[in-house]
């Protein structure tokens, strides 16, 4: 090997880091610093009917033992053959993410393993479906993708004694429903540089996911497994390290911490003078700390093999092309429009939050219906999160919205209101009315300053002459005192409106 | 030899007509499997009560109007590695030993819609690994010919079936031959059919990208009539090619006028014994002397095919036969640890040569040695597949001998495994590939056995191959059957 | 061309033994290490071939998109398959203590 090589990723292709401004850096215990590089693989369920390749049901959560079939269960004689929707879902997803569709090949993963009852994997080794794409985070951080391929899942099994964990179990029972569920592999190239980044990269490949159909989002059922490939390297340096890959990262909060502690782990590895030797490591939430699994230094032997049961899968163009055209408006798009549409950073949480509740279309026409585009982006975000909230008519919020900016509702009535239109199909003039949320009028709501000025003159003194520190004390002292005389009809805005006009007047 | 009730054709006919019943058509091959059956271990597995139970059904259907299929009444016999519902399939296995499958393969379940009746499940070389039929768990097969020779294998169960009369017909595997030397050793008619044309579903794996499924019978019509029911598309095996079946039976009597017979020159020499030289020359005399062209033809990739095979099919067995684990089927020796266990259970429940086989095959795929073990084999591949096409521009069908010798006696070969792996140098080349071949018989060779000649031909090419089958079957009739 | 492996020695048989899941003993090992250095000597031809630009052929019957409409199937019944495993509890499949994870 000459010193030049370049290291290459499992099809052959240089391996290159990005630089992030959100890079994590960090100092280990003698002042040192370090960066982290990480590359995420996620397996995804598919949400198809049946299993990769044979017709038992594809359902979660259902009796031990039920969805299986010959061919689930691997007996003697039986054969694979691929399911036509899982193929087309990885071709969604690849071309969501602006991925090659490829020819590709199934091989056969050996290893004996008790859940899985061919005692080998099929999946795609060399040849995958889906190859490059990328990810573009709502930061602006775009995530490289290597490869994503379909395979099969395995059985589930239960330890029993000794905790329910493998370690210390008496016996172990499986369940075969799992075997043969069709996944999809995703694996992104190291360009995740922070444990934030790494929880962007799987909230919106999770995003992606639901978007097209392909997955069903469900982190908790284990429709989506997230594992990571940590490796660190000193601040600045161009260095390929180590890498570890830790398992079992179900929960996004999980991803980062044991992305993080996984870092300063390898990092004061080095720093004590110690190799990182590359293996696989198991987060355990409870003591927050990564554990060794599996070394791999013992070389994983899987003697992979092209599939002898299984021709090769060739999607014709017009396939794909029916599929990239069918696609929907996927999510960077949307928060990028939706941005657009409310003149919102489109980095805000707000967006992002819109867009994954699928709420961005409802933003979208209430600002065209001529609502104000913040007030209508707080108002989906904070109180139309329930059920029922998606429905409601767009035109209808944008009238509320006016009422608010209007001044004839405060923004506490206007909230009431809104819960309220989502059962009555009244306007919300009517139904404030009906609430008496008459708006006050303008001298009303005067009148109602001037009471209270006139009952505090030494407040009111120390206003009018106070710095804005004093003034800004003070402001919610007279707000209060007209809240409670007008009963909470007075608008919070208007109030310190008038208060200001007569301290300079 | 066939000391059997007639061939399929002539009992299917009678029981369709009602001029005979398949109870008694049953029962008359129930009576010679108890006379030569002790003596022959044939069978795994005799199930003269289901196919008595089978006869009656198939008779009152007749008795009602209706048509019980192409195989009506007619007894067929199984190779062990056949998966039947509810009936024990063993692969001649003490791994599989009492497991019942919980379902039928495409195959079984084409019989039983032509109305044939299964008899019983046949001996075979442990997981279809032999050639000889002496790998089995439960004992060898023997040569109805002569008791102390063995029967070819890996069907050695299915063709000493036919050839001791037990059932006109039977079914068994070939993956480097495992058809076609058994029928040669035995004196019958075996077909490996095109790669791809008979369902593989159901089917014990053995090495998935050679395995095929096809006839055994004591004539070519018979084996024809069988391929026809059996052939055909199924969807639940992706290797299987999608296209009607074409008519066989029908076109057996066309004759070989004109057509193009090349002899392997490349197999009539090593290793090759003197008087199954001479048979295959006769035979190819005999096509002459029927109006086709015959001519040398060297296939130089063929002679790689031995060692070719010998790294593929362990690889792909070393994977199939993973499966047989312990956990949840077949035998399990008890261990403290899963791993212990699956090491347990597969130490005992495995033979020898399968053994070696899935370790070779583990070999052929690990680190370090795909590429040259594996990965070189499916490369030879192609070129033995570029070879036989170039034959095929000048020839519709090729001739060779089927296997090296006449049948040896039990235990000859046994201690060296390779010694035994040539008796598939003939074989081999068509299963790597997946063309069409069978073996017919053409005489006796000097110790008085049966001799087989192989017809080889293209891909689904099965028409040429058995039309040329049926003018050497009647040459020998010709000749009065003998030498 | 890489070098021609050396004939599987002892160490090979006994690493893929415990690959494949089989115990050998020590006559075992010496009589299968022999049969197997045997049949890859006799492979040795086809390791000797240059075939770089000869494509590998997987299927010998070229097909492809073999595909299954992702309609459901008939399922076994759970009683009848579990009734045929070796060991079960509990509607699953039991087994002894597992060392180590999945990979
Ligand atoms: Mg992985
Ligand atoms: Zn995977």
């Amino acid at each position: 090997m000459t010193t030049t090589s370049q290291p290459t990723d499992s099809l052959g292709q240089p391996i290159t880091v990005p630089d992030s401004a959100d890079t994590f850096v960090f100092d280990a215990s003698d002042g040192s610093r370090w960066e982290l590089v990480c590359g995420l693989e996620v397996h995804a369920e598919l949400a198809t009917a049946t299993k990769m390749f044979s017709g038992a049901p594809n359902n979660f959560g259902d009796e031990p033992n039920t969805n299986i079939d010959p061919v689930t269960l691997g007996l003697p004689g039986t054969l694979p053959v691929v399911n036509e929707r899982a193929v087309e879902l990885a071709i969604r997803f690849g071309c969501a993410i602006g991925a090659d569709i490829r020819p590709s090949v199934f091989s056969r993963k050996n290893y004996f393993y008790p859940d899985m009852p061919k005692d080998f994997q099929i999946s795609q080794y060399d040849q995958p479906i889906v190859v490059g794409g990328h990810l573009e985070l709502p930061s602006g951080h775009v995530v490289g993708v290597e490869r994503a391929h379909l395979e099969e899942d395995t059985g589930k099994s239960t330890h029993v004694g000794g905790q329910g964990r493998i370690t210390g179990a008496e016996y172990s029972l499986v369940d075969y429903n799992r075997a043969g569920v069709p996944l999809l592999e995703i694996v992104s190239r190291p360009h995740v540089r922070s444990p934030e980044q790494a929880r962007s990269y799987v909230a919106e490949l999770r995003a992606i996911l639901l978007a097209t159909g392909v997955n069903d989002g469900k982190l908790e059922e284990g429709s989506m497994r997230v594992d990571a490939n940590v490796s660190v390297r000193p601040e600045g340096s161009d260095e390929l390290g180590t890498r570890c890959e830790i398992k079992n990262l179900n929960s996004l909060r999980s991803l980062g911490r044991a992305i993080e502690h996984e870092a300063r782990r390898q990092a004061e590895l080095r720093v004590a003078g110690e190799r990182v030797r590359q293996e696989t490591r198991h987060w355990n939430e409870a003591d927050g700390r990564t554990h060794t699994m599996r070394s791999k230094e013992e070389a994983d032997d899987y003697r992979y093999f092209p599939e002898p049961d299984l021709v090769p899968v060739d999607p014709d163009p017009a396939w794909i092309e029916r599929i990239r055209a069918a696609l929907p408006m996927l999510p960077a798009a949307r928060r990028a429009r939706l941005a657009g549409a409310s003149g919102i950073d489109p980095a805000a949480e707000s967006i992002a939050v819109l867009v994954e509740r699928g709420q961005d279309e409802q933003a979208r026409a209430a600002i065209a219906a001529g609502g104000d585009p913040a007030r209508v982006v707080v108002h989906i975000e904070q109180n139309l999160a329930g059920p029922g909230g998606a429905d409601l008519d767009p035109s209808r919020l944008a009238a509320l919205v006016a009422l608010e900016v209007g001044g004839q509702l405060t923004a506490t009535q206007a909230k009431q209101v809104l819960a309220e239109m989502l059962t009555d199909p009244a306007d919300p003039a009517a139904i404030a009315a009906a609430r008496g949320f008459e708006a006050m009028g303008t001298d009303a709501l005067a009148a109602a300053v001037d009471g209270v000025v006139a009952a505090h003159p030494a407040e009111w003194e120390a206003f009018r002459t106070g710095d804005a520190k004093a003034r800004g004390k003070l402001t919610g002292f007279f707000v209060g005192r007209v809240m409670k005389a007008t009963g909470g009809q007075a608008d919070g805005k208007a109030v310190t409106a008038l208060l200001r006009q007569r301290a300079a007047g | 030899m066939s000391g059997g009730p007639g061939p399929a054709s002539a009992i299917a006919a009678a029981v369709r007509s009602g001029a005979r019943s398949a109870r008694e058509v049953v029962d008359e091959h129930l009576r010679v499997i108890d006379q030569r059956e002790p003596e022959i271990h044939a069978f795994n597995l005799v199930l003269a009560e289901k196919a008595r139970a089978r006869a009656d059904e198939i008779d009152r259907r007749v008795a009602a109007g209706d048509d019980p299929g192409p195989l009506a009444g007619v007894p067929i016999a199984l190779k062990d590695n056949l998966a039947t519902r509810g009936i024990a399939t063993t692969c001649s296995s003490r791994i599989l030993e009492g497991w019942q499958p919980p379902y039928d393969a495409t195959v079984v379940e084409r019989l039983a819609e032509a109305g044939a009746i299964v008899v019983g499940k046949t001996n075979l070389d442990e997981f279809a690994m032999g050639s000889s039929t002496e790998n089995s768990a439960f004992g060898p097969t023997r040569n109805p010919h002569d008791t102390s020779r063995v029967p070819g294998g890996s069907s050695g169960g299915s063709a000493a079936a036919v050839a001791a009369g037990f059932a006109p017909l039977a079914l068994g595997s070939d993956t480097g031959g495992s058809i076609r030397q058994p029928a040669a050793l035995c004196g019958v008619v075996g077909v490996k059919p095109t790669y791809g044309l008979v369902s593989r579903y159901g089917l014990v794996a053995f090495a998935s990208s050679l395995d095929q499924i096809g006839p055994f019978a004591a004539t070519v019509a018979d084996a024809a009539l069988l391929l026809e029911v059996i052939a055909g598309h199924d969807p639940r095996d992706a290797t299987s090619i999608p296209r009607p079946v074409e008519q066989l039976a029908a076109r057996l009597g066309d004759g070989v006028e004109g057509l193009r017979v090349g002899v392997v020159s490349d197999l009539l020499t090593e290793g090759i014994s003197r008087d199954v030289v001479a048979r295959t020359r006769a035979a190819a005399d005999a096509l002459s002397a029927a109006g086709a062209k015959v001519e040398e033809v060297s296939v130089p990739a063929v002679t790689l095919g031995l060692s070719a095979y010998y790294l593929i099919a362990p690889a792909e067995a070393s994977s199939n036969l993973a499966r047989f684990d312990g956990v949840r089927y077949g035998l399990r020796v008890d261990a403290p640890t899963t791993n212990e266990m699956m090491v347990a259970t597969r130490t005992a429940g495995f033979g020898d040569e399968v053994k070696r086989r899935i370790m070779l095959g583990t070999y052929a795929l690990s680190a370090g040695y795909y590429d040259a073990f594996y990965g070189k084999a499916q490369r030879v591949r192609t070129l033995i597949l570029r070879d036989f096409a170039a034959a095929y521009e000048r020839f519709d069908v090729l001739l060779s001998p089927t296997s090296p010798t006449t049948a040896f006696a039990l235990g000859d070969k046994t201690a060296d495994p390779l010694t035994m792996y040539l008796n598939d140098v003939c074989t081999i080349p068509s299963n790597l590939a997946g063309h069409p071949a069978m073996s017919v018989p053409f005489g006796a060779g000097d110790d008085g056995l049966p001799v087989g000649v192989q017809v080889m031909a293209p891909a689904l090419g099965e028409v040429a191959m058995l039309r040329t089958g049926a003018v050497l079957e009647a040459a020998l009739a010709g000749q009065g059957g003998a030498r | 061309m890489r070098a021609m492996p050396a004939r599987i020695t002892r160490d090979d048989v006994a690493h893929v033994a415990t690959l494949a899941r089989l115990a050998l003993d020590e006559d075992e090992l010496e009589r299968f290490t022999g049969q197997l250095a045997k049949v890859l000597q006799h492979a040795a031809d086809v390791e000797a071939l240059e075939l770089d630009d000869v494509p590998p052929t997987s299927h010998p019957y070229p097909l492809a998109n073999v595909l299954r409409p992702d309609l459901p199937g008939p399922t076994l019944e759970r009683a009848e398959v579990l009734a045929a495993a070796p060991s079960t509890e509990d509607r699953q499949f039991k087994v002894p203590t597992i060392l180590g994870e999945s990979p």
